[in-house]
Formats: structure tokens, C-alpha cells, sequence
């Protein structure tokens, strides 16, 4: 069964922008539930580059990725969004009519959302793995070769070849050695971005004989109905040869894909959202799209100008969630009701 | 002006001119030449701004550092005289540089 929630904004995307919109939307008294594929919040500011300084946000002459997102964490806490982290939103239902939208959002974890409006703030689009560019490859995915683990026992007994040279690569071929017949990890160098202790036990499988390491890249797919036969493996010595294999876990890191919002009926435009520039409203009525994922006239991939589109999106938001309240604009500084909310009243 | 060229998978070249201190990247960007994504926008975070640089430059252009070594991870096809553009600052040295894009950035 799936789990229902029901709030006033569905988020999808738990960026700088996604965060931002927690806060406008909280100050008109709507409340929000975000949805990320990643495991924590922040999106490229967080998983791309938390150390590296920012220089263009308003009022901040220098910020780190991470620090931005840790003050935007604080700044939302008055309003108490809902994070659905580490879930795909795959699925949107129009419930409502364009006067009084209502849609419902599935995620890949089995989570329902109802919301009376959606706002896409999903940047790039969704990380997701880096699929290695190999003719044919499409016809072994989630059948003989997979970008994560779900179920271990699904490795049992089978000839497994990990790709790779970072953490996720050592750590399942860790973790699935002793569930497979025989593990082979293949990398381009004979080095390692992974943690020492976990290169160590690799190498000291290696050393006793109960896994096999190639220093190499993979150059080609066999097999035929999705199963997989063998890999051509381009040693760094030139030599090609066939591994035969059952199975194949490539981790290359992640990429960014716009996903099965591209699949939502909205307009698009090279895989980002057209919206107006004055509610940031996609050609779906209820269905707003703020920060790097929209395009205007004139737009420009900044986190500033994100923030501003989040402003305007919420202003409209309000007539969907309140259709028979009137707007009155009030300043955070002044305003003793929107302190009130804040908490600082 | 120093100037770049860029080669596609397809071998069309696309020589154009590069300011000093930028990166080989960012001249891409700037100058529409396909083949370079760079998604992380030049935090050698992603790897989507792969090049191979022609032999005669290799020794220039110089070897890739630890932190970019450990990048190339995550691209494909990866060869000796592979580098990421972002980490390739334009100078007078390398004026005339040549560089080949990958058939795909991952």
C-alpha cells in the first residue's frame, strides 16, 4: 500500500531553489512536502561542489555550496517541510479542473503526495547513474546489468564484474563477495579514489586468489534475450579479450537527467520547462518550474534569480491553495503576522 | 589572441580564439563547440568536459592532478593524453592547441 500524504505544495527537488520555495510559500501560509533522489538536501550545491565558494548570492560576498544550503536549511525551519529524500518522483495525476488544480505525485518509494500545487525545482534535472556508452547496452539494463543494488541475493552464485575505481565500487565488491561465484572488478588505473581500508581488502582478495582485478576499461557487450555472456575488456597493455560474466555493475557517477517529469505532459524545450516570467507557471496550470530547470526570454542559470522566480511562483500558488482569501503583500521586517510565523514575533 | 582547435569524433574541426587565463572549457562553452557538456560548470566534479589532447600538446598541457586523475574515473573511454577542459588554463604557451572531443561525455 502506499503511503498518502496530502499538503499544499508538492516540491520536486531539494536544491537552493526547491529550499527557497519552502520559505515564500510558507510566509502566504502554504505548506510544502520536497522530493529529492538524492539523500540529502541541497542538490548540486551539496552533491557537485560543497566546498567551492560562491560569490554571486545577494548579500553574501563569499559562501560555500554547503553553507548556503545549511543557511537555507535554518532559514525554512520555521515552516516545517516534509523531506522525502533518496525518491524519484515518477508519477503526476491531474485530479482538479485549471481553477482549482489538484494533482498526485507518486515516487519510486511508494509515496503519494497531494498537492493543490507543484513546483519543479529540480535543477539539471534528477542525478542518476552514468551509463557507460556501450553499443548495445540498453538491452542488458536491470536485467543482467545494474547501476545499484537492491537485493544482494539477487548476485547469488553468478559471475559478477564491478566497473569502477571509487567507493561504490569497492564497497559492493566487498559486500558481494561471498554471495558470488566470482567477482572481477575491472578499473582504468591501479588506483583508487575509495577509501584505503576497503582498497586494502580488495587487494588482499586479490592477493589470495578469491577475486580477480583487471586493469582495463570495457569496450563492448555480448549475450543475447538480456543476459549477458561476456564483456570485450581493452586491457592497458592493448590487449582485447572476452570476460565471460552474468552480471555487470558499472559506476561511473552520477549524471544529470531531467526523468519522468519529461513524461508529465508539460511543454518543453531542450529538456527544460518553458514558463512565463510572471508566476514562473508552466503550460500546466498549478505546475510551476523555478530555478535551472525553466527557460524564458532573457534567463540566466543563477541561484539569485531562482530565488526571485520562487518569490513570484508562491504569489500565484496562494490563489490555488486559497482561492477565496485575498493576497495582501507584507514586508518580513514590518509585518508582525509574518514574524508571527517566522517565530520571531 | 592565442587560439584552440577543436576536433569532434566525427574529425570536423572548429578552431577558435581563446582568452589567457580562461579555461579550455569555458572557450568551448563560450564558442557553442559541441561535444563538451560541462555539467558541474568547471568544478572538476563531473567529468563531462572530457578531451584528448593531441600528442604534440601533451607535454605542455601537462599531466592531470590527483583530484582530476581520480575525476577521469567517471568518464569514458579514458586514454593517456586524456584531460578535463576545465582544468586546462589557456596561455600564450599553448596557443595552437589542439584538442579532440569524445564521441560521448557519459
Amino acid at each position: 500500500m502506499s503511503e498518502v500524504f496530502a499538503t499544499d505544495v508538492a516540491i520536486v527537488g531539494a536544491g537552493p531553489i526547491g529550499l527557497f520555495s519552502v520559505f515564500e510559500l510558507g510566509l502566504l501560509d502554504m505548506k510544502s512536502h520536497l522530493i529529492d533522489i538524492l539523500p540529502k538536501a541541497g542538490g548540486q550545491c551539496a552533491e557537485l561542489y560543497p566546498e567551492k565558494p560562491i560569490y554571486d548570492i545577494p548579500g553574501f560576498p563569499i559562501i560555500s555550496g554547503q553553507e548556503l544550503v545549511d543557511n537555507l536549511m535554518k532559514q525554512i525551519h520555521p515552516f516545517g517541510p516534509k523531506f522525502h529524500l533518496g525518491e524519484m518522483v515518477e508519477s503526476l495525476k491531474v485530479l482538479g479542473t485549471d481553477q482549482r488544480p489538484l494533482f498526485r505525485i507518486g515516487t519510486d518509494a511508494d509515496i503519494v503526495i497531494e498537492a493543490k500545487a507543484v513546483f519543479i525545482a529540480a535543477g539539471g534535472g534528477s542525478f542518476q547513474p552514468k551509463r557507460p556508452p556501450l553499443a548495445g547496452l540498453d538491452a542488458f539494463e536491470n536485467t543482467s546489468v545494474f547501476y545499484s543494488v537492491r537485493k544482494m541475493e539477487h548476485f547469488r552464485g553468478r559471475r559478477v564484474v564491478i566497473v569502477g575505481g571509487g567507493d561504490s565500487a569497492l564497497d559492493w565488491v566487498l559486500n558481494l563477495h561471498p554471495v558470488a561465484s566470482r567477482i572481477t572488478l575491472i578499473h582504468r588505473r591501479d588506483a583508487f579514489r575509495a577509501a584505503p581500508h576497503s582498497v586494502n581488502a580488495m587487494r588482499a582478495l586479490v592477493g589470495a586468489g578469491a577475486m580477480d582485478f583487471v586493469l582495463g576499461q570495457v569496450t563492448g557487450v555480448k549475450g543475447e534475450n538480456g543476459q549477458l555472456s561476456a564483456l570485450t575488456v581493452r586491457k592497458e597493455s592493448g590487449d582485447v579479450f572476452d570476460l565471460a560474466c552474468d552480471v555487470m555493475l558499472p559506476f561511473f557517477g552520477l549524471t544529470m537527467k531531467l526523468g519522468p517529469v519529461a513524461g508529465w505532459g508539460l511543454n518543453l524545450h531542450e529538456n527544460l520547462i518553458p514558463t512565463d516570467t510572471e508566476k514562473f507557471e508552466t503550460s500546466m496550470p498549478g505546475i510551476f518550474a523555478v530555478g535551472d530547470i525553466n527557460t524564458y526570454p532573457g534567463k540566466l542559470k543563477l541561484i539569485l534569480c531562482g530565488f526571485h522566480e520562487a518569490a513570484l511562483a508562491a504569489q500565484r500558488a496562494f490563489h490555488y491553495v486559497y482561492p477565496d482569501k485575498k493576497l495582501t503583500f507584507q514586508y518580513t521586517t514590518s509585518s508582525t503576522s509574518l514574524q508571527r510565523k517566522l517565530g520571531v514575533g | 589572441m592565442t587560439k584552440v582547435t577543436y576536433i569532434d569524433s566525427s574529425g570536423q574541426a572548429r578552431t577558435v580564439e581563446a582568452q589567457v587565463g580562461s579555461t579550455v572549457m569555458e572557450t568551448a562553452l563560450r564558442n557553442s563547440i559541441p561535444g563538451i557538456e560541462a555539467e558541474c560548470g568547471g568544478a572538476c566534479a563531473c567529468a563531462t568536459c572530457h578531451v584528448y589532447v593531441a600528442d604534440e600538446w601533451t607535454e605542455k598541457v601537462g599531466k592531470p592532478s590527483q583530484m582530476e586523475e581520480d575525476m577521469l574515473d567517471f568518464a569514458f573511454e579514458v586514454r593517456p593524453n586524456s584531460r578535463l577542459s576545465c582544468q586546462i588554463k589557456v596561455s600564450e604557451e599553448l596557443d595552437g592547441l589542439v584538442v579532440t572531443t569524445p564521441a560521448k561525455q557519459g
